[in-house]
């Protein structure tokens, strides 16, 4: 299914709709007055935006020092060119530690590569620590939001979840308790797990240092109490020196949550005395991207996620519609680099309003690029015969001024005479809105008589 | 004599004549820098190609293009009163022929609102209008044209549209809880994205009437179509219309 067609599924739950718009919209807000006390917040963006273009510019010398003094500091580096590749290579750390169990603090990189999926086909049993990337994973769905992966849950639903997966006392819905639940749970497994693998926010160049931000403190359990510490970064994860990080950082949590700062905001340099660190760098399509002069910008996304709490089609469509890791604005400019015929539904799931690229913090012209990817799409064939049929009559009736006052007073003539012909059931525009009443003559027609 | 060339958006030529209309006698009653204005309506336009183009079919839009810079090439303003369409060709319109004279077409393009407080610089109105209204900000006009401040931006605020309706008589704005969120129509997506569209916009209406709206006006009539279409079959005493009826009654 497409996104309109799971679009129109979402709505059919109309209450559903209005929680899930209220709840991401309460988000957005929590951003604008967290935004409102920094007075600096435009500058702020504008250095975040730069500093990133910056790395963008010159991200081959980056990735290499940054290998070279991650290196230095004893951890091992490895490349990956796609998603198989990032898998097989946690694979083979997994193997060669003769481990089948890990713990996964919250990583899209791994939705991205499908990394669950393939390590449970080999053998391996991945536990996510996020609480609501555990909640997703027992229900056996994707995350619908980068941020927090089970907002399309209502608490009720996440009690029965616990009920039936965790055996916790059935008919649970406060926050604390199901949470309190849940931490004991994983208390246990990131005791007895010798492997943690988790994401990276941000990787400095000159240090060779990571920096992963959660609020959870999940992260940090499972990478402290485990043999072997497994870092996955796509490779746009770059900040070039130390002293950029405090940007970023004041710029990650505020437009995420509202929050000053993540709770843990934890720094990774090298390896305890007999423990393994391993850092994947994955590319997956992000050469590609950086190759495409219109859509590089994307890669300065920080998976803050404010683009889709502000998106009022997100709010109201839900994060599976869109299908894919990342849902939202940004996931609908970053898809399509992966797979133009698989997700040519997505830059057309959006109007175009502009509220993701003024709420993104490292400036994404967003909404710019959904416009440019539906030319691209276009041109490339991934569009249906019919509406390209459809556009071509359009522009053709448009192009010549007289068959358009034709067509415009034919057309509003035989609405008048016969309104049936647009207000029935197969034209979307009448299932749930009125046609505009045609009046007796257009504008030109009373300019000739008047002017 | 400053001229300006009057841009009507094909929709509003067909269906909303008594907006044009409306732009028209406020624009004829201006005066810039003391002049008066002449107004004129060059009658070979039609489209500014945006339907075309968001959809994707840019490339369809060339001959629309050319007409246009044809059209109004000599004029010294265009003003439409569409932030949406003063937007797309102040961002899109190229021409193969003469891309000199489009770019002096396109950046002679004025959203109606836009035009009244930059241009004219207009302090006054003798408009009556006592009903309570709620401002919907169309987003290609706030967003793009940045006609009011965003909410999403930490900046200072200020309302073009805002500025001239408080010049009218009688009028009452009512507060909005999100007053520049989109309505959902979004040309093409009103259709393609028929359920996402139709919910945006009955939450739309639902915060004007909510504070007791008697009209929704806004600078771009592609929205006040959509509202009015839900409006409509909700059968609401709510109606819509253009903020150039409100400034010229």
């Amino acid at each position: 299914m497409n996104h309109p067609q799971r679009a129109e599924v979402f709505n059919r739950d109309e209450d559903r709709v209005d929680w899930h718009d209220k709840t991401l919209w309460w988000v957005r807000q929590k951003r604008d007055m967290a935004a409102h006390k920094l007075p600096e917040w435009e500058a702020l963006r504008e250095a975040a935006s730069q500093i990133k273009h910056n790395v963008l510019s010159n991200l081959d010398e980056y990735l290499v020092q940054f290998e070279a003094h991650a290196q230095q500091n004893g951890v091992t580096v490895h490349w990956a060119a796609d998603a198989t590749e990032h898998n097989q290579i946690v694979h083979r750390i997994l193997v060669e530690n003769q481990v089948t169990q890990m713990v996964k603090s919250k990583s899209m990189l791994t939705e991205e590569c499908h990394l669950n999926e393939y390590l449970e086909r080999n053998g391996i049993e991945v536990i996510d620590t996020d609480l609501g990337e555990r909640v997703v994973q027992l229900a056996g769905e994707p995350p619908s939001h980068i941020v927090m992966p089970c907002i399309h849950k209502k608490k009720e639903e996440i009690g029965e979840i616990f009920h039936h997966h965790m055996g916790t006392e059935a008919g649970l819905s406060d926050p604390q308790i199901l949470t309190g639940l849940a931490r004991t749970d994983l208390r246990q497994r990131f005791l007895t797990r010798r492997v943690a693998l988790t994401g990276v926010n941000f990787a400095i160049a000159e240090t060779g240092e990571f920096v992963v931000c959660t609020n959870e403190g999940n992260a940090d359990m499972g990478a402290h109490l485990a043999d072997v510490h497994i870092a996955c970064m796509g490779m746009e994860k770059i900040i070039p020196k130390r002293e950029h990080l405090g940007v970023f950082t004041r710029l990650l949590a505020r437009s995420a949550t509202g929050q000053p700062s993540t709770t843990y905001t934890s720094h990774f340099k090298k390896p305890r005395n007999g423990q393994q660190m391993h850092l994947v760098i994955v590319d997956n399509g992000r050469t590609v991207q950086l190759g495409r002069e219109d859509f590089r910008n994307s890669l300065k996304c920080i998976r803050c996620a404010a683009c889709m709490n502000t998106c009022p089609v997100y709010r109201r469509s839900g994060g599976h519609s869109y299908h894919t890791a990342i849902a939202g604005p940004i996931g609908s400019i970053l898809a399509p680099n992966l797979n133009m015929a698989d997700y040519a539904d997505l830059p057309f799931a959006s109007t175009l309003c502009g509220s993701c690229s003024n709420v993104c913090p490292v400036k994404i012209d967003i909404h710019q690029q959904l416009y440019k990817w539906r030319q691209v799409l276009v041109q490339q064939g991934h569009v249906s015969a019919s509406k390209a049929a459809g556009m071509q009559a359009m522009s053709t009736v448009l192009s010549n001024r007289r068959v358009f006052a034709v067509a415009g007073s034919a057309g509003r003539t035989l609405m008048r005479w016969f309104p049936g012909i647009v207000s029935n059931s197969l034209n979307p525009w009448y299932k749930q809105r009125e046609m505009p009443e045609p009046p007796k003559e257009s504008f030109r027609e009373w300019y000739e008589k008047n002017r | 004599m400053t001229t300006v060339g009057l841009f009507v958006p094909c929709y509003v030529d067909q269906f909303y004549p008594k907006a044009a209309i409306a732009t028209l006698e406020l624009l004829e009653k201006q005066q810039i820098n003391g002049g008066p204005i002449q107004v004129v309506f060059p009658k070979g336009q039609t489209c500014c190609g945006q339907p075309m183009a968001n959809s994707g079919f840019e490339h369809l839009t060339k001959p629309l293009n050319e007409q246009f810079v044809e059209q109004f090439g000599a004029v010294d303003y265009i003003v439409s009163p569409s932030g949406s369409c003063a937007l797309h060709l102040k961002e899109h319109l190229h021409s193969d022929r003469n891309e000199d004279r489009a770019t002096a077409t396109r950046q002679k393009v004025y959203e109606l609102t836009e035009f009244l407080t930059d241009v004219v610089k207009v302090t006054h109105l003798k408009a009556r209008f006592p009903y309570r209204v709620g401002l919907h900000q169309s987003c290609h006009g706030l967003r793009g044209l940045h006609l009011s401040q965003m909410s999403e931006l930490v900046a200072s605020p200020f309302s073009k549209p805002m500025q001239l309706l408080n010049m009218v008589d009688g009028i009452e704005m009512v507060n909005l809880d999100r007053p520049d969120e989109c309505c959902g129509f979004g040309g093409t997506f009103c259709v393609v994205e028929e359920a996402v569209s139709a919910k945006m916009g009955k939450d739309r209406v639902a915060d004007h009437v909510r504070h007791g709206a008697e009209y929704i006006t806004g600078a771009d009539l592609s929205c006040l179509m959509h509202l009015e279409g839900i409006l409509r079959r909700q059968n609401s005493r709510t109606k819509v219309i253009h903020i150039a009826e409100i400034l010229n009654s």
